[in-house]
């Protein structure tokens, strides 16, 4: 049996999701041995070659990088989502709340005009996507779990509960009891909380679960005196586009 | 009559290696006359700048770290940095003393992914690393011990490789343990061999870099007292040292039509920034074994072959480790002291920092209002100031190649612009060059 051909994509990101498939070090050589990788890094228009599993990076932030998308789409049998901005959207999408003029001239000046740019958008915005491994960045161990299921044909575990749930398990003193602000009460779990374990909080990578209770965490962020405006600021560094979606 | 007299010859690069984004190698040649040589980036704009707007002074290394997830340690002291001089914070040494190990960590990891998966494969004939498993398995579990090791020297200071946590304006919210730092300390002393034996590899191969050359000017951070990383002045190897705040005299910014990343100029028509720049302006502040590294290549400043960048990139990552170790020692003999991060006062004020990230120079330069929302900030990362210098490399490289076969005209151009450092990439071929006839 031939192995699984498998092409890597990157659109506006910062590539750090790559980084982690090679930071795998030697496992990489492992999984590589089971997969063959026909492309990696740039979409190759005139390659014959057919690939059974695309890996895509980064947000749709231009019309002509959704044609790409849509051929990507168009001969991959399997397509998954590596990366908060392919997820979600992530932190690209900040620029969606200002206006596009002003941005375009902000960083471009008077040759603003040169440069096309529409609000940013996670990948399943344009294509439908198999599967997402989400993350800013991803996290590798999980990147081989997801990719190993779908090689077998399973369908991949991805947590639905929050952040705070990986939090206790890593045995961490809640920051909201510092005063500090947290997103892990209506963030996606999978990470092991890493962030907080590293000292800081949850900034909310991995976007929101999928029905997460706004109500309560609104409740309980207003018991350690955050607004639900300073809440909203911080939906927005990562899941911004779900926001502005709704 | 010479072969390149009447050459017809056009090249299309698409999407070549991301050097911080997608750019294309343009080349049309018509009668063997020049008519195209064009370097474009086509990356889609990513408006870091517009988004940090409205954004809390505590949120700004996390976010601008984002930009480049290869020198994101770079990029989030390079914030830290503006944040702490536009507030008025002031950070203890042995703050210092482990953001510089965080530093070196990244260099590492970033030289030794371009020289080792990138640059051997094209020295050895082959088109990607995943050969050399098979040909050369003892070397490049070498290179892979090294690439590990420089993981956990970031995992060991920052918590992480990519986009670090424990980083913070003030200082740091988590240390490592002493322990910790000693088996780093082990392992650093280890990979100076290991590091030695790659370059002895290099070297043997060296003559495969082009005998190019092509007089630039260099730009790279300078100091009194080291070979300049985490700060100091902006010097030129033209000569002049200025102050961080004063960059944009040496940056001048403009934009071009066919790239989306600005392209930069000074006192020529371009600089060039990274290893090599900061080799030309720093050598004989580099530690002993990285200088004896440099004279086995036989690499003297000022080198005006850009090619030279992977060589200067070897001699860094001696220097990294070498100068680690001390480091540890340091901060080991004073010992290591869980801090608080200082109060600190929101106020309105303007910061802007310089830092060295394994590319080269990296400002950023930031302003707040009096209750710290950001609301101006402009960042200049180090490829976009080398693409202007990779434009007129390539207009200088390509009439040499001219009377040579296709293929090694396209390893020619593809080989000059990896010099620069583009990217990771480690596995696939990754260059789409198309000859149309
Ligand atoms: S998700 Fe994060 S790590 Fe991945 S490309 Fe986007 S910014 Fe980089
Ligand atoms: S709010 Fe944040 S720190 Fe507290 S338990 Fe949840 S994830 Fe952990
Ligand atoms: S703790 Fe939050 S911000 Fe950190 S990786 Fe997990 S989801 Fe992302």
């Amino acid at each position: 049996m031939s192995k699984p051909r498998v092409a890597i994509f990157d659109f506006a990101g910062c590539e750090g999701d790559q980084l982690q498939i090679v930071n795998l070090e030697e496992v990489v050589l492992d999984v590589l041995g089971q997969v063959e990788i026909v492309t990696w890094r740039e979409a190759m228009k005139e390659q014959s070659d057919h690939y059974d599993i695309a890996l895509v990076e980064g947000s749709i932030t231009r019309k002509s990088d959704e044609e790409r998308i849509k051929a990507i789409r168009e001969k991959a049998g399997i397509l998954v989502a590596i990366g908060a901005c392919a997820t979600i959207g992530g932190i690209n999408c900040m620029k969606n709340f200002q206006d596009e003029k002003f941005v375009r001239r902000y960083v471009y000046g008077d040759k603003a005009h040169w440069y096309n740019t529409y609000a940013a958008r996670p990948v399943s915005a344009v294509v439908p996507v198999d599967a997402n491994v989400h993350g800013c960045p991803i996290n590798r161990e999980e990147f081989v779990q997801v990719l190993k299921a779908l090689l077998q044909g399973k369908k991949p575990f991805i947590p639905n509960y929050p952040v705070c749930v990986d939090c206790k398990k890593a045995g961490n003193v809640c920051v909201l009891l510092k005063g500090q602000f947290c997103m892990g009460p209506v963030t996606r779990a999978g990470c092991g909380a890493c962030c907080i374990t590293e000292g800081a909080y949850c900034w909310g990578c991995r976007g929101l679960v999928d029905d997460p209770n706004m109500d309560a965490a609104r409740e309980l962020l207003g018991r350690f005196g955050i607004s639900a405006g300073e809440a909203l600021g911080q939906i927005r560094l990562y899941d911004g586009y779900r926001e502005e979606a709704r | 009559m010479s072969k390149s007299a009447k050459r017809e010859l056009h090249i299309r690069v698409d999407h070549l290696t991301r050097v911080e984004g997608h750019g294309n190698i343009v080349v049309n040649v018509s009668n063997g006359k020049i008519e195209d040589c064009r370097w474009e980036v086509v990356e889609a704009p990513r408006f870091f700048e517009a988004m940090v707007r409205g954004r809390k002074w505590y949120e700004m290394h996390h976010i601008t770290c984002r930009i480049c997830g290869i020198c994101s340690i770079g990029h989030t002291l390079a914030s830290l940095q503006a944040t702490e001089a536009a507030l008025g914070i002031e950070v203890s040494e042995q703050t210092v003393l482990l953001r510089k190990l965080a530093l070196h960590a990244e260099n590492l990891q970033s030289h030794i992914l371009h020289v080792g998966y990138l640059v051997l494969p094209d020295l050895m004939g082959v088109g990607s690393v995943v050969p050399l498993a098979g040909s050369h398995p003892a070397e490049l579990k070498t290179v892979i011990r090294i690439h590990r090791l420089s993981n956990e020297f970031s995992d060991t200071i920052c918590g992480r490789t990519t986009h670090p946590q424990r980083l913070v304006p003030g200082g740091f919210v988590k240390y490592p343990k002493v322990d910790e730092l000693k088996k780093l300390r082990q392992g650093l002393t280890e990979a100076l061999s290991d590091l030695k034996e790659v370059a002895r590899l290099v070297c043997s191969l060296a003559e495969r870099f082009p005998a190019f050359s092509r007089e630039t000017e260099y730009i790279a951070l300078k100091s009194n007292q080291e070979y300049a990383m985490y700060h100091g002045q902006v010097g030129s190897s033209d000569g002049g040292t200025w102050a961080p705040g004063q960059y944009k005299e040496v940056t001048n910014e403009f934009c071009v039509p066919h790239s989306t990343a600005k392209y930069t100029k000074h006192n020529r028509d371009s600089y060039m920034v990274g290893a090599l720049a900061r080799f030309n302006l720093n050598s004989d502040r580099l530690t002993p074994e990285a200088r004896a590294v440099a004279g086995l290549f036989k690499l003297k400043p000022v080198c005006y072959n850009s090619f030279m960048n992977n060589v200067a990139q070897i001699v860094e990552c001696v220097h990294s480790v070498e100068d680690s170790i001390n480091i540890i020692d340091r901060a080991l003999g004073r010992g290591l002291a869980l801090e608080d991060i200082p109060p600190i006062k929101v106020c309105a004020g303007r910061g802007v920092s310089a830092v060295e990230v394994p590319r080269g120079i990296l400002f950023h330069d930031y302003q707040y209002d009096d209750a710290g929302t950001c609301i101006g900030a402009n960042l200049i990362i180090p490829t976009n100031q080398n693409h202007n210098n990779i434009y007129h490399d390539l207009q200088a490289l390509l009439p040499s190649l001219l009377g040579k076969p296709e293929k090694e005209i396209e390893l020619g151009l593809e080989m000059l612009v990896r010099a620069y450092d583009p990217c990771i990439s480690c596995s696939a071929h990754y260059l789409k060059v198309k000859f149309k006839k």
